[in-house]
């Protein structure tokens, strides 16, 4: 049975990889397709553009030399990357802290990050372009990590939590006995050891970050502080009669970069096994 | 100097469980020191209270004249093997062993001096550059002791360092840990659950049940004059025969065998009559037709059930009648104590290897009464010390150091 079965089962598998994969791509092929079109071909309904072309990133109406593109890059980056170096520090110590203290409030203060995770940013958005504007932080940097920060806090505890409890107390116990500090002991053993779950927790701070739209729309005004995703929203063409197809897909394009190079670059920290041999044997 | 003294050391918990209960005893500078009892009766809460990994409730503890209590671990200078090792896997095995002498500062040349060292004496050295994930478990527990040894710190505690390894292995280990501490002559305190691992380690030992000290002493005291039925029946292998026994005068009715006690050994029970319980090492049993002088002793025939030859050794197990049923609270209440079952108790023999009792045949046995312990039978107290005469109600703390320093060498 299994040797007539084996050939049938690899074609499944070969089958469903192929789907998934195309379910998952062939948008992204066909926005940079899109991207490289020139603006004549943008509707011909062609997979492939037939005069490929980079106008649309470094031509002269290219999103590099949109006026507002490079700032807003410049911001997403930025703000992303300062909300997720926040998120995660602040998460890391109240991850430690619920794993290994016993304190009273602690399934609270657990619940609550998790009650956060589920509330509807979209609800609190009037109330907090009001207060950001009398707190002098709209439009500012500040008033995008906050709310960043914030809302991405809950499932970077939860994360981190998981990994901290897979990491045996007697190491932390041994490091204090060697002569550790609680911080040194942290800083030294626990947190290399939690690097696999820090670098998860990272990166989905930051893709929540980078691809926040609703915060960045509702909360910026001006090149000061918009990010890609709510700039982008805003190009407009010569006229208005004029859609600007290919330069949104440009940007979309050149959006998607970082975070695909992110990924790339820590997927071998996180899956690699870095515990083993802690203990026993 | 690192004398470790514990001045009625209680651990609480928030619950209100006790589980240390006012341990008071003194581990001496250079010793090591053995906390034995089966799990869960406290020996690693106390042994983390010394290396102060958790908090003393009430009590004191000074090491080198100075009270610790509230002195952080990492000033203690007290180094700490762990049952699992906990070796830090993302650091190579030199790394490790550098760890705490890095946290100090040191300067770089004694760093290298000291760990090259250690290495050598683990004969770690061809490993120095690997992940502990690459080693063995043998490999792991030996860089945990490295870890330990290149501090030079006041004192070794070690928590079950050996549970982890094979039975070879573990007695390999134990040579060497053995032979590293007279080496170093440092201070260690080691827990275990193995009275074997107790009895050959320990210069003293203190054995622990449900939060109390049961006795300290050489492991000859304990095995020679055990202070209770705990302790008797806890040290040594096979474990003491304990019997419910019948006392009138001088004459102890035991199960099998009705006996006459040394004089000394009666005088000091004060004419006290009664129940009593009696425990009898498998050695003071011999056969009888190899035993010239009869006298001092009692001779019973009995079915051998079953006959255990280890080549030097032979052990003959047989069964007494009556006595299971009011030896079965006891039994209950000494947790590792195996008292027998329904069938009455089974009493191990050790016997001569020469001679020729036969599985399932009556066999002659004779009983050392010299030998015999009594333990009153209501508290578990031991009644009577046949070899050493101590008084019963204050037992070993009540003498001198110097005394105990004696006999614990």
């Amino acid at each position: 049975m299994d040797h007539k079965r084996a050939p049938l089962n690899r074609f499944l598998w070969v089958l469903g990889t192929i789907v998934v994969v195309l379910y998952a791509l062939v948008p992204v092929a066909w926005l940079v397709s899109l991207s490289l079109k020139p603006a004549d071909e943008l509707s011909n309904g062609k997979f492939l553009p037939r005069s490929p072309t980079l106008d649309n990133y470094t031509g002269a109406k290219g999103v590099f030399n949109d006026p507002q593109f490079p700032s807003a890059l410049r911001n997403s980056v930025g703000i992303a990357l300062i909300a997720t170096v926040l998120a995660v520090t602040l998460a890391m110590f109240a991850a430690y802290a619920i794993v290994r203290l016993d304190f009273p409030g602690k399934q609270f203060v657990l619940g609550g990050a998790l009650a956060i995770a589920m509330f509807p940013p979209v609800s609190i958005i009037g109330p907090l372009f009001n207060m950001w504007r009398s707190l002098r932080l709209f439009d500012t940097w500040p008033g995008l990590i906050i709310p960043y920060m914030t809302f991405t806090l809950p499932l970077a505890i939860w994360t981190l939590s998981a990994f901290f409890r897979e990491i045996p107390w007697d190491l932390d116990k041994a490091a204090r006995v060697d002569g550790a500090t609680p911080f040194q002991a942290f800083r030294r053993i626990i947190a290399p050891l939690a690097a696999p779950g820090v670098f998860t927790s990272a990166i989905l701070v930051f893709i929540f970050a980078w691809n926040d739209f609703l915060f960045a729309t509702s909360l910026t005004s001006t090149n000061r502080a918009r990010t890609v995703p709510a700039a982008i929203a805003f190009f407009t063409g010569s006229s208005q009669f004029d859609f600007p197809a290919g330069q949104i897909a440009a940007g979309s394009v050149v959006v998607t970069i970082p975070i695909i190079l992110m990924v790339l670059v820590f997927q071998r920290r996180i899956v690699a096994g870095l515990t083993s041999g802690a203990v026993k044997g | 100097m690192a004398e470790i003294v514990l001045d009625k050391v209680t651990k609480k918990y928030g619950d209100g469980f006790e589980a240390v209960k006012e341990a008071d005893f003194t581990i001496r500078d250079g010793e090591f020191f053995i906390l034995v009892g089966p799990s869960g009766c406290g020996k690693s809460t106390l042994l983390n209270m010394i290396v102060g990994l958790e908090d003393i409730t009430s009590g004191e503890l000074r090491v080198g004249g100075k009270v610790v209590n509230d002195v952080d671990p990492k000033d203690r200078n007290m180094a700490m093997v762990f049952q699992s090792y906990a070796i830090y896997p993302h650091l190579t095995v030199r790394e490790n062993m550098e760890f705490p002498l890095k946290l100090r500062r040191m300067d770089k040349a004694e760093i290298d001096r000291r760990v090259d060292e250690a290495a050598r004496i683990l004969e770690l050295t061809e490993h120095l550059d690997r992940k502990p994930g690459n080693l063995s478990g043998g490999q792991r527990q030996r860089v945990a002791m490295g870890r330990a040894v290149v501090r030079e710190p006041s004192a070794f505690l070690m928590d079950e360092p050996l549970s982890n390894l094979d039975a070879k292995l573990r007695v390999q280990m134990r040579t060497a840990i053995s032979r590293i501490q007279q080496r170093l002559g440092t201070t260690t305190v080691y827990v275990t659950h193995d009275q074997v691992e107790a009895m050959t380690l320990g210069d003293r030992v203190a054995v622990l049940r449900r939060g109390e000290v049961q006795q300290v002493g050489t492991p000859r005291e304990l095995y020679n004059t055990p202070r209770n039925l705990f302790v008797a029946g806890f040290i040594g292998s096979p474990a003491m025969n304990l019997l419910p026994g019948e006392l009138d005068g001088r004459n102890l009715r035991l199960p099998m065998v009705e006996l006459e006690l040394p004089e000394d050994v009666a005088e000091r029970l004060d004419g006290r009559p009664g129940r009593v319980i009696a425990g009898i090492r498998p050695e003071d049993f011999e056969d009888a037709t190899l035993v010239e002088d009869r006298s001092g002793g009692a001779t019973f025939t009995t079915k051998v059930d079953v006959l255990e030859w280890l080549g030097s050794e032979l052990y003959a197990h047989f069964a007494v009648e009556q006595g299971a049923g009011e030896l079965a609270d006891l039994a209950e209440d000494l947790e590792t104590v195996e008292l027998g079952g329904d069938e009455g108790a089974q009493v191990v023999a050790r016997l001569d290897v020469r001679s020729d009792a036969r599985e399932g045949r009556d066999a002659e046995l004779w009983v050392n009464a010299r030998a015999i312990h009594l333990f009153d039978p209501d508290d578990g107290r031991a009644l009577v010390r046949h070899d050493e005469s101590i008084d019963l109600r204050h037992g070993d703390e009540a003498r001198s150091p110097r005394e105990v320093a004696g006999a614990g060498g």
